[in-house]
């Protein structure tokens, strides 16, 4: 059903708007800090292999069933959902709950990059140098012992707690940051897509700018030909392990961003007849594309980072042989370090062996591999500190993580907004300035218990149960439901309305067939592995024996309630809202 | 430079100069200081006798106590810094990182709070001024309405002389009402 033109609705002021916002919502931070480290540790070049093909399979066919469904039913996520079937309204509602918890911790985590980007701005950078103790003789104990990166990450930022139930106090540069943060998101969607139809031109195409910069700069750099080779070099061995398989479909779907409703709030502003096929195909290369194009400047800067490293270890090592054997100054460099040092051990075993050196393997250093804010705020301002020019850099890079959550952020408020906004009960009576200026408080205030110390502790608890396990449920629901509810034949004609030819065998089979086989083995997968072993996360402990390393601890009782709830909640307003239509 | 033992004469020099600034006892000369095994690593031990006998030699923690007081000098004198210099068994009293008065980061916190503050007000008077000219509008047309004379047909709450419909015929009788627009 294609209801008139002239609704009254809101309307992109050009196609390039719609497809740009669609981008900036799918190309978001995990392309920049989880495609390089899953290509890292599942082989290499090798991990495109399985990547494409949950492209192919899960990715695009359910992204153009998003697309085209927002387009032609013209509804946000309950209302379209609705209208398929009202026994499957609670899968709009269940994406609505999920973009809700989503909104709230990730605009913590852009929070943080703010408070990276205006520390940026001094000389030297803050996180390059230890601070001194108490009676100046040394530096501070916690920073000395684990690195002036982690120093300032752990402490100066997060000022973490040792334990997800020691709530800590509080952080009031944090809550500044927070609130500049949700006065950005509210300044950018006060009026739903007319405004950020403006600003998405700005935060979408700034990162790729910034990703070229880099590009040129880390391509320049010492080491990063190793880092890159690193990085690319297949390793096939790798394909025979499920697990591989089983991240190249999470990476595909979580970085479309698939199932927050998101999408099919921004189509639902098309006009009818739109080429959604087109669309959902460019979005979905665009998106694997960028990520590809981010992982090379990532990996020029951290084999940069290793190499510097190695070059260091093999420098500490060279003062102390020098220094025990007294030798003349410069007579071992790095090129005959080698050579040395076997001379020096067959002919002074025991001096050498005193010494206690720590052996350098450039491997070892390229292979500590890390993703997510340990990529961001500990190992890449550690290289950003190496470069000369390190503040420029720094802003540079902080504004591209801050453009790139950005622009997500916006389709995770439009998921929330424009379901509200269909509500006859509040269109009416609250002006749509307002709204969203309620949504953004609201969002701020339930924001301020991620400030907390353990704060970090609960964004990883939301991360990894909240915006994972529901929206596998989601689109699994959605494809079912379209494809038998809503009856694929129904749903052809749609869109054959809409982009003017029938979709072809391709989408048939995905949609029938392999997209909900593929996402009930991921789904069953997915808590098989959570089953596997209690849940436990790394805690930053100064007392603990093993510091810097992190400690292991279990989640209490209590903790694991949430999580479940989080996970749970949002998929009990599926069978709930087909029970209570059933009943009425 | 090379090592030579005219360097050799400057750092005793330097050593005699730290003692007699640290216990302010003027009589300490250069042929107190004695320098022994050096290498060409360019390392060596060294000693301070007392200037009064000339036998004893000054406990080793006040040598340290004397070099730390005076390190930087020696430091330029060479023109070496604390890594390129070492003493063995003194530890170098750090300098702690500069740190203007404000922190500079509230200073970039503030600017970046004006801006969107306001761009939040700018917005919201602009979409409160839009709301006030629609509303005067939508009395206007229904003055008009009221009167009779003229049947404006709307779509969407805009006239549709302003609309500029392809599809539809624009009806010439309303072109005579331009003026009365106009004057909005």
């Amino acid at each position: 059903p294609v209801p008139p033109e002239e609704d009254g609705r809101p309307k992109w002021d050009n196609k390039f708007q719609y497809i740009l916002s669609c981008i900036g919502f799918a190309v978001g931070l995990g392309n920049v800090w989880r495609f390089p480290y899953l290509c890292q540790i599942h082989g290499g070049g090798a991990f495109l292999i399985p990547y494409f093909i949950a492209l192919l399979f899960e990715g695009i066919p359910l992204l153009h069933l998003e697309l085209a469904l927002g387009q032609c039913l013209r509804k946000g996520s309950i209302g379209a959902w609705n209208t398929i079937s009202p026994y499957l309204g609670g899968v709009g509602l269940a994406s609505w709950m999920v973009s809700v918890l989503v909104s709230l911790y990730y605009n913590t985590v852009l929070t943080w990059v703010m408070w990276y980007f205006i520390n940026s701005f001094q000389e030297p950078l803050p996180w390059s140098a230890c601070p001194l103790n108490a009676n100046r003789t040394g530096f501070n104990e916690e920073c000395h012992k684990s690195t002036s990166v982690n120093y300032f990450w752990y402490r100066k930022t997060l000022n973490i707690t040792s334990d997800v139930t020691e709530s800590g106090t509080l952080q009031w540069w944090l809550i500044l940051c927070l609130a500049a943060c949700w006065a950005i998101v509210y300044l950018c969607t006060i009026r739903g897509i007319e405004t950020t139809g403006k600003a998405i031109y700005v935060t979408a195409i700034f990162p790729y700018l910034v990703l070229t910069v880099f590009l040129i700069h880390g391509l320049t750099l010492p080491g990063a030909t190793e880092g890159l080779a690193y990085l690319f070099t297949p390793n096939l061995n790798t394909l025979k392990n499920p697990r591989v398989w089983l991240d190249a479909a999470t990476q595909i779907f979580f970085s479309l961003s698939l199932a927050f409703g998101g999408l099919i709030a921004f189509s639902s502003y098309n006009p009818a007849k739109n080429d959604c096929e087109k669309d959902a195909v460019t979005v979905a290369l665009v998106n694997s594309v960028t990520s590809l194009y981010a992982s090379i400047p990532v990996f020029s800067v951290l084999g940069f980072k290793a190499t510097t490293a190695y070059w260091d270890c093999l420098d500490r090592n060279i003062i102390s042989v020098i220094n025990e054997f007294d030798l003349p100054e410069e007579s071992i460099m790095r090129q005959n370090y080698t050579a040395w040092i076997s001379f020096l051990n067959s002919s002074y075993p025991e001096k050498m062996a005193g010494l206690k050196l720590k052996s350098c393997d450039l491997q070892e250093f390229l292979d500590q591999s890390v993703s997510g804010t340990g990529l961001a705020f500990i190992v890449f301002t550690q290289a950003i500190v190496l470069m000369p020019g390190s503040q420029a850099w720094a802003i540079l890079f902080f504004i591209m993580l801050f453009s790139l959550g950005l622009s997500s952020m916006f389709g995770n408020i439009e998921g929330v907004f424009t379901p509200l906004l269909e509500l006859q009960v509040i269109s009416k009576s609250l002006p749509k300035e307002l709204l969203s200026g309620i949504i953004c408080l609201i969002s701020f205030l339930v924001a301020l218990c991620f400030t907390l110390g353990s704060g970090s502790y609960w964004i990883d608890i939301f991360d990894r149960y909240a915006g994972s396990l529901p929206l596998l449920v989601i689109a699994f629901f959605e494809v079912v439901g379209v494809a038998y509810v809503y009856k694929i034949k129904r749903f052809s004609e749609d869109v054959k309305q809409m982009t003017g030819r029938k979709p072809n065998l391709y989408w048939q089979i995905t949609w029938r067939v392999i997209s909900p086989l593929l996402l009930l083995i991921v789904f069953v997968a997915f808590i098989i592995l959570q089953i596997q072993k209690p849940p436990s996360y790394g805690a930053w402990n100064p007392r603990y024996e093993g510091f810097p390393m992190k400690e292991e601890k279990v989640y209490p009782p209590w903790v694991l309630a949430i999580c479940v709830l989080l996970a749970v909640l949002p998929c009990t307003f599926v069978p709930l809202a087909a029970l209570f239509q059933l009943i009425k | 430079y090379a090592w030579d033992a005219n360097e050799e004469y400057l750092f005793k020099a330097m050593v005699a100069f730290a003692m007699r600034r640290y216990s302010s006892k003027s009589t300490t000369q250069i042929s107190n200081v004695v320098l022994c095994n050096v290498t060409d690593r360019v390392s060596f031990w060294f000693v301070v006798t007392d200037p009064n006998t000339n036998v004893t030699t000054v406990p080793g923690w006040e040598v340290e106590a004397a070099i730390r007081m005076n390190r930087n000098r020696i430091n330029s004198a060479f023109l070496l810094s604390d890594q390129t210099l070492q003493f063995l068994k003194i530890a170098s009293t750090l300098a702690p990182p500069v740190e203007p008065s404000t922190p500079v980061w509230l200073i970039v916190f503030g600017v970046v709070l004006c801006l969107i503050v306001a761009g939040i007000v700018f917005l919201v008077v602009g979409g409160i001024q839009q709301r006030k000219k629609k509303n005067k509008e939508s009395t206007e047309r229904e003055n008009l309405e009221e009167k009779g004379e003229v049947t404006v047909t709307v779509e969407n709450g805009i006239p549709c002389e302003v609309l500029d419909l392809k599809a539809g015929h624009i009806n010439g009788v309303f072109a005579a009402d331009d003026e009365r627009f106009a004057s909005l």
